[in-house]
């Protein structure tokens, strides 16, 4: 038998957006509830409504609960009391939230993932507004960001943010932990429909394969239909030794990224700003990926002030052959969009394709030429996706195939 | 008191009594036609007064003696220390050494250093506020404490109580960072330097009795006199009158928040597709993070694009004044400094100049400032799907703002507030304000994270943003989704007894605050 009093959540001074409950299971009594809440005029009865009926969802009959609310959303406050009792009781069962309309989008493989911004998935504060940020993804994280002893808690929150919080149609991802306790996160966050799975420090082809294995027979148990995309993050040496062997190790792998704290870690050097000690790990890494048709994703940048710096680190990531970078901050997003986007020599090029491509449709030529160059179908594909970017960033002017002709 | 209400023209129950004395029912916007004359003093002579022209007396204490302060008079005091202010505390501090009780403290807005007031108001030294009431003030308010109703007005509203009568002061304690014996002041030099008195302007004129007091006495004369000393009665020196890193506080810093950058970005952004910003145009930013950001972002456009603005209503700020240094912006019409570098260049820059309620906000006038500015960007506690707005109390009903100038921006010719969605957990956006501030009408362009809904009555601004791709909603649309995202609010429950009452710019009642329900 677990103990009787369960705390989980947050509160204090600088915690908004959040709250933390205190259950202790009793023998008799019925159900007492405590609430203090800094909304407690608007949201005082609905809070004590939830409580009860989530109690009352998982059977308990005598308890008394005390809440310490600083303005967290109902799926939190659902998240938090799910915790505390399943610290407490054996249950299966789940208290799922509303999984609302907007959330039920896939994305495509080959979809630009510039930036991602990181949420830590205990913090229900940071992820009530990330999709507002214009992200490509955003990434709910089990993993570093949360400490050892609410990675629990973490995952009851972070499935139901998959089900209640409309991301503005970022890529929905998700880093798990590593080894068991990762697989066994596949099992609050697939049903729920997650687009893409990290997984994290991977070494081996082998943990990928279980991975896949376990999303398969989640997909298959649950009748889900969008597909789930992996991107394996190389973190240590015998990771950028075996990047080729993983890059290839399964078809729903879109990309890998490096994580360069815990790769320099590794090798015991200090990580520095102009990268030399991991230059070799991550131009192997790009190679990998571009052999196996894959996008190699750069690590985060962790000056969250220094804008120039990072503009810097963008270009010279994205000169080595990156296309993409992790984002901890907001305000990194921007720096990085634009630093990944298509420049105007790449926008020139991909007109200059799109326009050969039109000609060719328009008078029903088999082959794309431009001049006596002939353009593979690959070419015009990625030429029409530029162009499309372009647009989306607003840095096409328009009518610009008019001009050309 | 007498706790008939009637409907006013916006639909609220209001009193048409308060403390005694009759109030107007809100009219609408333009609607009440004042009559008669201005409040004038008493006609004074020079025999009265010290030949040398030194009216310097002991102590704040000897000053109110001299004043014939007796109970039940009305005593003002202005806020341009801010939280830093000192002369308040001390000045109730003498009345309850005197034995003097039911005072009317009016002043042009308190602080959280006014607490220490609670325990006058306890005792029946205050029989009750006419100004502001934040923090634990508000409270004790709020829960119905304080003796009389209390009364909120803006700024512009406060100079036209006096202006008309409404409110007479019998005495009126003006702390001044610099001073005379014969009783000029200046709030430019000096430890407690605030840049300028313009709030205490109307007391100067109107009250029965003038002090001035002073940390700062420098030989006659004190120049330039933002107060003249041909209204003042005693001058006081004492040690200190202010607290100088409270006056001139970090409350102007830019906000971090990423969120509220982001929706700063957005204003500016609306305001250059709506062709607001443009050579020569006006604007008035208030003090708050995201609005300074706004004026960033505004400052960015206006350099892209090679603009100058003709002049700039402040509260002024570092980032102020360094527009109007890069010649961005030719003038700034200045109702209140709020750091040192708006000190300074109020000091020194002629094109730096100070204004009072008087000029830019006083409704019963010929005209005033705030109506000349092309656009304004303003804060709001709560706001409606009609687009009326509150500022004075929050979701919960708590006294928690003053008013400042806020209603009196209403009159620029376009009104926008950039606000988050929701605070919280609390919706920013709902069926029906709390309290009434500011009507719908006024109001022009509400700017959240999530999408921008513009007042359905300017087509104007309709028409020329709408292929902005700018993200576009109903205010109904907003709200529904502040509802679906934090969950449909409960009122908040409030007792029948009205505990302040809020006044619109022509002094008329537009709405009431109740006593929260305990328990």
């Amino acid at each position: 038998m677990k103990t009787s009093i369960a705390i989980t959540g947050n509160a204090g001074p600088k915690v908004r957006s959040d709250c933390e409950i205190t259950l202790e299971l009793k023998k008799e009594g019925g159900i007492s509830i405590d609430l203090i809440s800094k909304v407690q005029a608007l949201y005082g009865d609905s809070i004590k409504d939830l409580i009860s009926e989530i109690i009352e969802f998982f059977g308990i009959k005598s308890a008394s609960v005390r809440i310490n609310d600083s303005g967290a959303l109902s799926f939190v406050i659902a998240a938090r009391m799910e915790s505390a009792i399943t610290k407490l009781v054996n249950t299966d069962l789940e208290y799922l939230p509303e999984f609302i309309q907007e959330n039920g989008y896939s994305t495509d493989r080959d979809k630009f993932r510039f930036s991602r911004l990181y949420l830590p998935g205990n913090s229900p504060g940071h992820m009530i507004n990330a999709g507002l940020h214009s992200a490509d993804a955003i990434i709910l994280d089990l993993e570093d960001s949360v400490a050892y002893d609410k990675k629990d808690e973490a995952r009851i929150l972070v499935r139901n943010a998959l089900r209640q919080i409309d991301f503005c149609g970022a890529e929905r991802m998700v880093r798990i932990n590593q080894g068991e306790r990762g697989l066994n996160d596949l099992h609050f966050v697939i049903p729920h429909n997650v687009n893409l799975i990290l997984i994290p420090k991977c070494e081996s082809s082998s943990y990928v394969k279980k991975v896949e294995h376990e999303i398969a027979a989640i997909r298959t148990r649950y009748n889900l239909q969008n597909q789930v995309f992996l991107m394996p993050i190389i973190e240590s040496a015998l990771g950028v030794e075996n990047s080729y062997e993983i890059a290839r190790s399964s078809g729903n792998i879109v990309a890998i990224a490096i994580g360069l704290e815990d790769y320099t870690a590794d090798l015991g050097v200090v990580r520095t700003v102009n990268g030399t000690e991991s230059f070799y790990a991550r131009t192997r890494m790009i190679v990998a990926a571009k052999a196996a048709g894959i996008q190699p994703i750069d690590s985060v940048f962790s000056d969250v002030n220094d804008m120039d710096a990072l503009r810097e680190n963008v270009l010279a990531s994205k000169a080595l052959g990156f296309e993409g970078m992790g984002c901890i901050h907001p305000r990194q997003i921007q720096v990085i969009q634009k630093g990944f986007a298509p420049d105007e020599s790449e926008i020139d090029e991909s007109k200059k394709i799109v326009l050969a491509y039109e000609k060719a449709k328009q008078n029903g030529a088999g082959v794309v030429a431009m001049g006596s160059k002939m353009i593979d179908a690959p070419v015009v594909a990625r030429a029409l996706k530029t162009i499309k970017l372009a647009d989306k960033l607003n840095i096409l002017p328009k009518d610009w195939d008019k001009v050309e002709k | 008191m007498n706790n008939k209400l009637v409907k006013n023209a916006a639909g609220r129950m209001v009193v048409n009594e308060i403390n005694g004395e009759p109030a107007t029912p809100y009219m609408g916007v333009g609607n009440f036609q004042p009559t008669g004359h201005k409040h004038a003093p008493r006609i004074s002579t020079c025999a009265d007064y010290p030949g040398d022209g030194n009216k310097e007396v002991e102590s704040i204490k000897e000053a109110l003696v001299r004043c014939g302060l007796k109970d039940g008079m009305t005593i003002s005091t202005h806020h341009h220390f801010r939280n830093g202010d000192l002369v308040a505390n001390q000045v109730f501090d003498a009345v309850k050494e005197l034995g003097v009780k039911n005072i009317r403290w009016f002043p042009s807005a308190s602080f959280l250093c006014h607490e220490h007031l609670i325990q006058y108001m306890d005792d029946e030294t205050i029989h009750h506020i006419e100004g502001s009431m934040n923090g634990p003030l508000g409270k004790y308010v709020s829960e119905g404490n304080m003796k009389g109703t209390g009364v909120l007005r803006s700024h512009g509203g406060r100079y036209q109580a006096v202006q008309d009568g409404e409110v007479k002061i019998d005495i009126a304690v003006i702390g001044a960072p610099s001073a005379d014996p014969f009783g000029n002041a200046n709030g430019l030099a000096g430890d407690s330097a605030c840049g300028l008195l313009g709030f205490a302007l109307a007391d100067s004129q109107y009250a029965d009795k003038v002090i001035v007091v002073t940390d700062n006495m420098v030989k006659f004369p004190c120049i330039p006199w933002q107060i003249q000393g041909n209204y003042v009665d005693f001058t006081v020196s004492v040690d200190k009158i202010g607290i100088p890193e409270e006056i001139v506080s970090g409350t102007t810093v830019i906000t971090k928040s990423p969120d509220r950058l982001m929706l700063a970005e957005l204003t500016a952004k609306f305001c250059d597709a709506a062709g607001i910003i443009k050579d020569g145009f006006s604007f008035q930013s208030g003090a708050g993070g995201t609005s300074l950001a706004v004026g960033e972002f505004f400052k960015e456009i206006m350099k892209r694009k090679g603009i100058k603005a003709r002049f700039a209503r402040g509260g002024s700020n570092k980032y102020l004044v360094s527009m109007l240094e890069e010649g961005l912006v030719e003038y700034i019409l200045d109702g209140q400094t709020f750091d040192l570098d708006g000190v300074y260049s109020m000091a020194n820059n002629p094109n730096h100049v100070w204004t009072s309620p008087f000029t830019s906000y006083n409704y019963h006038g010929k005209g005033n400032f705030a109506n000349l500015v092309d656009v304004v960007i303003l804060g709001a506690t709560e706001v409606d799907v009609n687009f009326n707005a509150n500022v004075v109390t929050h979701s919960d009903g708590f006294l928690l703002h003053g008013i400042g100038g806020w209603q009196n921006c209403l009159f620029s010719k376009t009104v926008i507030l950039p606000l988050p969605l929701f605070r919280d957990r609390i919706p920013v956006i709902i069926d029906h304000v709390t309290t009434l501030c500011g009507p719908g009408e006024l109001i022009d362009v509400i700017i959240t994270e999530r999408g921008i809904a513009i007042n359905p009555l300017r087509k104007d601004l309709l028409s020329k943003v709408k292929d902005s791709g700018l993200p576009l909603k109903t205010i109904k649309e907003l709200k529904d989704e502040a509802e679906r995202i934090c969950g449909k609010p409960q009122k908040p429950q409030f007792e029948e007894d009205i505990v302040a009452v809020i006044k619109w710019v022509d002094g008329t009642v537009i709405d009431v605050v109740r006593k929260i329900k305990s328990g």
